[in-house]
C-alpha cells in the first residue's frame, strides 16, 4: 500500500504546487493588470487617507503635492498652477478613481509599488505594519516650455505638444481649455460633484486631453509630411521629382475636383518639384502623389510613424487614424490630410521628431524617473527607439524640405533667429462654413539639441474663417521655439 | 520508511514544544498588528487571551507527552499556526464589519475563538481517550451509517436549515452545525474499515477487459453508493464542494487499498458523467462554469446572483497584496463578500502578499506531508488507509476551495481547513489532527526490542493466544491485544491480513 500512498502524496503535492502557481500568477504575474482594472474599487479606497507623493517637473518644480488637512481624509492634494499642468497630472479625488498621471503612477505615488522599496524595507513594513509614504514621480515636462506653449495658445481652444526628438521626452503637453484639478480634489464631495458636472456639461470639453486623447483632429496639410515620407521611401521619388500640379485635380470616380487653397494654381507649368509642392503646400500635387502611391503605401508609412497603435506614455494615447480601405478619390483626399484622417497633436509631433532625428522615432514618454519618499531615484526611464519610419537619407531629405518650407514657404512665421527651423503648416477644413483648425508642426535645432513641436488651434482662433496654419499657428510655434532655445 | 530505526528513537516532544513558540508568537503578533492597525490600540484582554491560548496549546502538548509520546512533533505546531493566522484574519474582518455596521458583525471573532478552544479540546480528548486507532475499525459500519445520516440530516423536518442557498445545516438549540463536516471523518473511517477487509477480493477478482481488470459487480456496489450519494449532495444540497470532496476521497482510498488504476478511471468516468449531467440539468452549475471561464465579462460581473463579482473582487484583493501585501489591517479584504469564510485565502493574500500566501500553502504542504508520512509509517492496513484518507481530506479541501478562489478550478464552497470561519469544520478538522497524531504515535513507536522477528517466539505467542481463544472465546489476536498492547503491534500479526507489507518493503 505504501507505493500507492506515495503516489497519492505526489498527487496532493501537485495540487499544492498548482495552488502556488495560481497564486503567484495572480499576485505577481497579472497583478498590475488586475490593479488597473477600472472595476477595482481598492485602487480608489487605497488613495484615501494616504500621503500621496509629489509630482515634479524637470528641475524639481513641484506641480502636485499633499498637505495635512486635519480632516477625515488626512491629506489634501494641492496642484500648483493646476490648469497649466492639468493635462499631465489629472486629478485625485475623494469621490472616485484618480485620472491622468495620478492614476497611471498611482502605485508609486501611494508608495505601494513593489519597485519602490527594497525587499528588506517591504519585509520590515510587512512586519511592523508601517504604511509606506508615497513615492515621487518626476515628469519630463520643462516648466518654461510648458508655460510658453500655454501662452502661445492664448485664449484659443487647441493643443500643443513639444518633444525632444533625440530622447522622446515630452517637454510640454498643453490642452486648452483646461480644468482646475484643485476644484476636483476638494474634500467636499458635493462641491466636487458640482465642479465635475460643470466641466462635463461645458461644450468646450475642458476635461478632454486634446493633446493625446481628446476628439481627434483632422491633420490637414501637415499630413503631407507622411505622404512625402511614403513617396521618398517608395524609392520612386526624390525631393526634386516633378509632380503633376494642376489647378484642379479630377477626383477619380466622382464629379468633384480637388483644388488648392483659395483655388489658386500651384505653378504656371502645372508641374513642380515635391520640395516646392511641400513648401507651398500644393493640394493638387500631393493629391496626385497620393494616387500614384496608393492608399496602402501611405497607410503603411503612417503606421510606421505610430498611427493605429495604442500607446501609453504612461497616459493612454488614442491611436491616430489613416483609413486604408478607401477608393481613389478618398485616397487623394487622405494624402492631403482630409477625408477621414484623424490625429492627436502628439502623433504629429512624433512624425516631425522622426524626420528631424534622422528617421529614428524615439518613444515619447512623460515620466523621467520614479523616486522613493526621500526623492532617491528608484527607476529612471532611458530613451528607447520606437521605430524607424524612414531611412536616414530620406529623413534628411524631408528635413531639408521642411527647412525650405520654413524659410521660403508657408511656414515662414515659424522661423526663429539663431535656430535651424523646419516646419509644415496645415489648415484643416472640417465642414462647409465652419472655420478651419489650423496647424503648424515644426522642429528647431541648435547644435545637438532638436525639439519637435505640434500645435493646433481650433476654429481658426481669433481670425476665424480667414485663418491659416501659416498665419495663426506658425507664430505660436515660433514663440515656443524661442522659449526652448532662449 | 515504514519502520523506525531500532534504538534511539526520538520522541520529538521537545521539538514540538519549541516549534509551538514561533507558531503562537506568529498568531499573537498578527493579533496585535490587526488591533493596532484598525483600532490604534492593543485589545483590552489581549494578555488574558494569549495566555489562554498558550495554556491550551501547552495542555495539548502535555496530553501528547502523556498519552502519545511518539506522536509526530510537527503536526501540532503547524496546525496551531494556521489556526492562529485564521483567527487573526477573522478578528480583523470582524473589527471592520463592526465599524461598518455590516453583517455578520464582530460576533464571528468570538465565536471562532470559542470553536478553537472546543476544537483543540476535542483533538486532545481524541488522543486521550482513543488509545489505539484500530479500535475505530470496530465501528466501521456504524460510521458509515452515521455518515449517511449526517448527509441526510439537513433535509429532516424541524432541524434541517438552509443558509445562503445551500441546505447543509442542522440546527440544534442555539447551534447551527454542518453535519457533513462530521460525515467527512465518519466516511474516512468507514471507507478504511470496509476497504481493508475487502481489498484482496476487490484487487484480484473480476473480468479483465482491454488490459484493465474491472471490478466484479458486487464489489462495484459501494462505489456506486458513494457516487450516488455525492451526486445526491450535488443535486439536493447544491453543495458542489462536499460532493467533490467525498467522491474524490472514496476513489483515492479505493486506489490506495487495491492498487487498481481501473478504480480511478472508473471513478473519474462516473464523476465526469455526473458532472456533465448536472451541468446540463442545473443552471447553478452552468453559472459556476461560466464564471470560471469568463469572470471579467461585464455581464457576468454585474449579475447580482451567480455572477463573477465575488470571484473577481477576490482576485483584485490578491493582486492588491502583490509581493508583500498591504500589512495586517491595512488592506480592504472586507470588499470581498464572504472574506471570512470561502474567501479567507484572498483576504490573507491581500494583507500578507505573495510572501504570506506561499508561507500558508507551505504550512499546508508540511501538514499534509506529515499526514501521509504517518500513513506510510504506520504498520496496519486500516491505519494506513485512515491516515492517508484524513491527510488527503485536508489537502483536497484546501485544493477545492483555494483552487476555486484562485480560478484554478470552478468555484465551489468549502471550508479552508483551520483558517476559515466555521465551527463544525474547525472542530472536525482538529479531530482529524487528533486522529493523525494518534496514528503517528503508533507509527513512530519503535518496534519491540528485537528488530528481527524471532520466529520461535512468534510461534509460541501464536500457540498461546490460540489456546487463550479456545478457552475464553475471545475474538481475534489483535482485538484482544487491544489498547494495552498498542505499544508493540508486532508487524507479523496485525489483523488485516496485509502483514507482509511492512516487512516486505523496507
Amino acid at each position: 500500500m505504501n507505493r500507492e500512498i506515495r503516489r497519492i502524496t505526489l498527487v496532493a503535492a501537485a495540487m499544492l504546487v498548482a495552488l502556488l502557481v495560481a497564486t503567484t500568477t495572480i499576485q505577481f504575474g497579472v497583478a498590475a493588470d488586475l490593479r488597473a482594472d477600472p472595476r477595482n474599487a481598492r485602487t480608489f479606497y487605497d488613495s484615501i487617507g494616504r500621503d500621496r507623493g509629489v509630482i515634479m517637473a524637470q528641475g524639481g518644480t513641484i506641480i502636485a503635492r499633499s498637505e495635512k488637512s486635519g480632516d477625515a481624509y488626512v491629506y489634501q492634494r494641492i496642484y500648483s498652477d493646476g490648469p497649466l499642468y492639468a493635462s499631465i497630472t489629472g486629478y485625485a479625488t475623494v469621490v472616485g478613481p484618480p485620472t491622468g498621471l495620478e492614476l497611471a503612477e498611482n502605485e508609486v505615488l501611494l508608495g505601494t509599488a513593489d519597485s519602490l522599496f527594497s525587499v528588506w524595507v517591504r519585509l520590515e513594513n510587512l512586519f511592523t505594519g508601517t504604511v509606506p509614504t508615497g513615492g515621487a514621480v518626476e515628469v519630463t515636462i520643462v516648466p518654461a516650455v510648458q508655460q510658453a506653449a500655454w501662452d502661445a495658445l492664448g485664449d484659443n481652444h487647441g493643443s500643443a505638444v513639444v518633444l525632444d526628438a533625440k530622447t522622446g521626452e515630452i517637454l510640454a503637453l498643453v490642452s486648452k481649455p483646461a480644468f482646475d484639478p484643485n476644484t476636483l480634489a476638494s474634500h467636499d464631495p458635493e462641491a466636487v460633484q458640482q465642479a465635475y458636472n460643470a466641466y462635463e456639461s461645458d461644450p468646450s470639453k475642458p476635461l478632454n486631453n486634446r493633446a493625446i486623447a481628446g476628439d481627434l483632429y483632422f491633420p490637414g496639410s501637415t499630413f503631407k509630411l507622411v505622404t512625402a515620407a511614403a513617396a521618398l521611401e517608395s524609392g520612386d521619388f526624390e525631393p526634386d521629382s516633378e509632380l503633376s500640379a494642376p489647378t484642379a485635380l479630377d477626383l477619380p470616380g466622382t464629379s468633384h475636383k480637388l483644388t488648392n487653397y483659395g483655388d489658386s494654381s500651384c505653378s504656371a507649368a502645372s508641374t513642380m518639384t515635391m520640395a516646392d509642392a511641400l513648401a507651398i503646400s500644393c493640394n493638387t500635387a500631393f493629391g496626385w502623389l497620393g494616387l500614384e502611391l496608393g492608399a496602402a503605401a501611405i497607410a503603411n508609412q503612417a503606421e510606421r510613424f505610430g498611427f493605429g497603435e495604442d500607446q501609453l506614455i504612461p497616459l493612454y494615447v488614442r491611436p491616430s487614424v489613416f483609413p486604408s480601405d478607401v477608393d481613389q478619390s478618398q485616397t487623394a483626399l487622405g494624402a492631403i490630410g482630409q477625408f477621414n484622417d484623424r490625429v492627436t497633436p502628439l502623433q504629429m509631433a512624433m512624425v516631425v521628431a522622426a524626420i528631424a532625428n534622422g528617421g529614428r522615432l524615439m518613444e515619447p514618454h512623460l515620466v523621467r524617473s520614479e523616486r522613493d519618499d526621500d526623492l532617491k531615484v528608484v527607476t529612471e526611464v532611458s530613451p528607447a527607439e520606437l521605430s524607424r519610419p524612414l531611412n536616414q537619407t530620406n529623413a534628411n531629405a524631408l528635413r531639408d524640405m521642411m527647412i525650405q518650407t520654413a524659410t521660403a514657404g508657408t511656414g515662414r512665421q515659424a522661423q526663429v533667429d539663431a535656430v535651424t527651423v523646419g516646419a509644415k503648416t496645415g489648415t484643416a477644413e472640417k465642414a462647409a462654413g465652419q472655420a478651419p483648425d489650423v496647424w503648424t508642426v515644426a522642429f528647431g535645432e541648435v547644435e545637438a539639441r532638436t525639439v519637435a513641436v505640434a500645435l493646433v488651434i481650433e476654429d481658426g482662433g481669433s481670425r476665424g474663417s480667414s485663418a491659416t496654419g501659416g498665419s495663426v499657428a506658425a507664430p505660436a510655434v515660433a514663440s515656443i521655439l524661442r522659449a526652448v532655445f532662449g | 520508511m515504514a519502520t523506525i530505526l531500532p534504538g534511539g528513537a526520538r520522541l520529538g516532544r521537545g521539538t514540538e514544544l519549541l516549534a509551538l513558540l514561533p507558531a503562537l508568537a506568529l498568531s499573537f503578533f498578527a493579533y496585535a498588528q490587526v488591533a493596532l492597525a484598525v483600532e490604534g490600540q492593543l485589545p483590552a484582554q489581549m494578555g488574558l487571551q494569549c495566555g489562554g491560548f498558550t495554556l491550551l496549546a501547552v495542555a495539548f502538548h502535555l496530553v501528547l507527552r502523556w498519552r502519545a509520546p511518539y506522536a509526530d512533533p510537527v503536526i501540532l505546531p503547524v496546525t496551531v499556526a494556521l489556526n492562529g493566522i485564521g483567527l487573526a484574519m477573522i478578528y480583523r474582518l470582524a473589527l471592520r464589519y463592526e465599524q461598518l455596521g455590516r453583517d455578520p458583525g464582530s460576533i464571528i471573532a468570538s465565536k471562532q475563538m470559542i470553536w478553537t478552544v472546543l476544537g483543540v479540546s476535542a483533538a486532545a480528548l481524541t488522543v486521550f481517550f482513543l488509545r489505539d486507532h484500530r479500535l475505530l475499525r470496530r465501528v466501521t459500519f456504524l460510521s458509515g451509517l452515521l455518515g449517511l445520516i449526517g448527509l441526510i440530516a439537513p433535509f429532516l423536518p424541524l432541524i434541517g436549515r438552509s443558509i445562503n442557498g445551500a441546505r447543509i445545516w442542522v440546527r440544534i438549540g442555539p447551534l447551527s452545525i454542518q453535519p457533513a463536516e462530521v460525515s467527512k471523518i465518519l466516511f474516512v473511517v468507514f471507507f478504511a474499515g470496509y476497504l481493508v477487509t475487502r481489498r484482496d477480493t476487490m484487487a484480484l477478482a473480476g473480468p479483465k477487459i482491454l488490459g484493465l481488470r474491472l471490478p466484479r459487480l458486487r464489489d462495484f456496489g459501494p462505489i456506486l453508493v458513494a457516487w450516488l450519494s455525492s451526486l445526491g449532495i450535488l443535486v439536493f444540497e447544491r453543495d458542489l464542494g462536499t460532493s467533490l470532496l467525498l467522491f474524490g476521497l472514496f476513489v483515492v482510498m479505493l486506489y490506495v487499498a487495491t492498487n487498481r488504476p481501473s478504480w480511478i478511471i472508473l471513478g473519474l468516468g462516473l464523476f465526469a458523467g455526473g458532472v456533465a449531467a448536472a451541468y446540463r440539468l442545473f443552471p447553478h452549475v452552468q453559472d459556476r462554469v461560466q464564471v470560471w471561464l469568463h469572470p471579467f465579462d461585464n455581464a457576468l460581473y454585474d449579475r447580482p446572483l451567480g455572477g463573477s463579482g465575488q470571484l473577481v473582487t477576490g482576485l483584485f484583493g490578491l493582486a492588491e497584496g502583490g509581493l508583500f501585501g498591504t500589512g495586517w489591517g491595512h488592506g480592504r479584504p472586507d470588499l470581498t463578500p464572504l472574506a471570512y469564510s470561502d474567501f479567507i485565502f484572498t483576504a490573507l493574500g491581500e494583507e500578507l502578499g505573495l510572501t504570506g500566501s506561499v508561507a500558508i500553502l507551505l504550512l499546508y504542504l508540511i501538514l499534509v506531508e506529515r499526514g501521509f508520512r504517518t500513513a506510510i509509517g504506520t504498520r496496519d492496513g486500516f491505519g494506513k488507509l485512515l491516515a492517508a484518507g484524513l491527510a488527503f481530506t485536508l489537502a483536497f479541501q484546501l485544493f477545492i476551495v483555494t483552487g476555486g478562489v484562485t480560478r484554478l478550478i470552478p468555484l465551489t464552497g468549502l471550508v479552508t481547513p483551520f483558517l476559515a470561519y466555521g465551527g463544525s469544520a474547525l472542530l472536525m478538522n482538529w479531530v482529524v489532527v487528533g486522529l493523525l497524531l494518534r496514528i503517528s504515535d503508533g507509527a513512530r513507536r519503535p518496534p519491540p526490542a528485537t528488530s528481527e522477528i524471532d520466529l520461535a517466539a512468534v510461534a509460541a505467542q501464536l500457540a498461546k493466544s490460540q489456546a487463550a481463544a479456545g478457552s475464553s472465546s475471545s475474538s481475534s489476536p489483535s482485538s484482544s491485544s487491544g489498547p494495552s498492547s498498542s505499544s508493540s503491534p508486532s508487524p507479523g500479526f496485525s489483523q488485516d491480513g496485509l502483514s507482509t507489507e511492512a516487512v516486505a518493503r523496507p
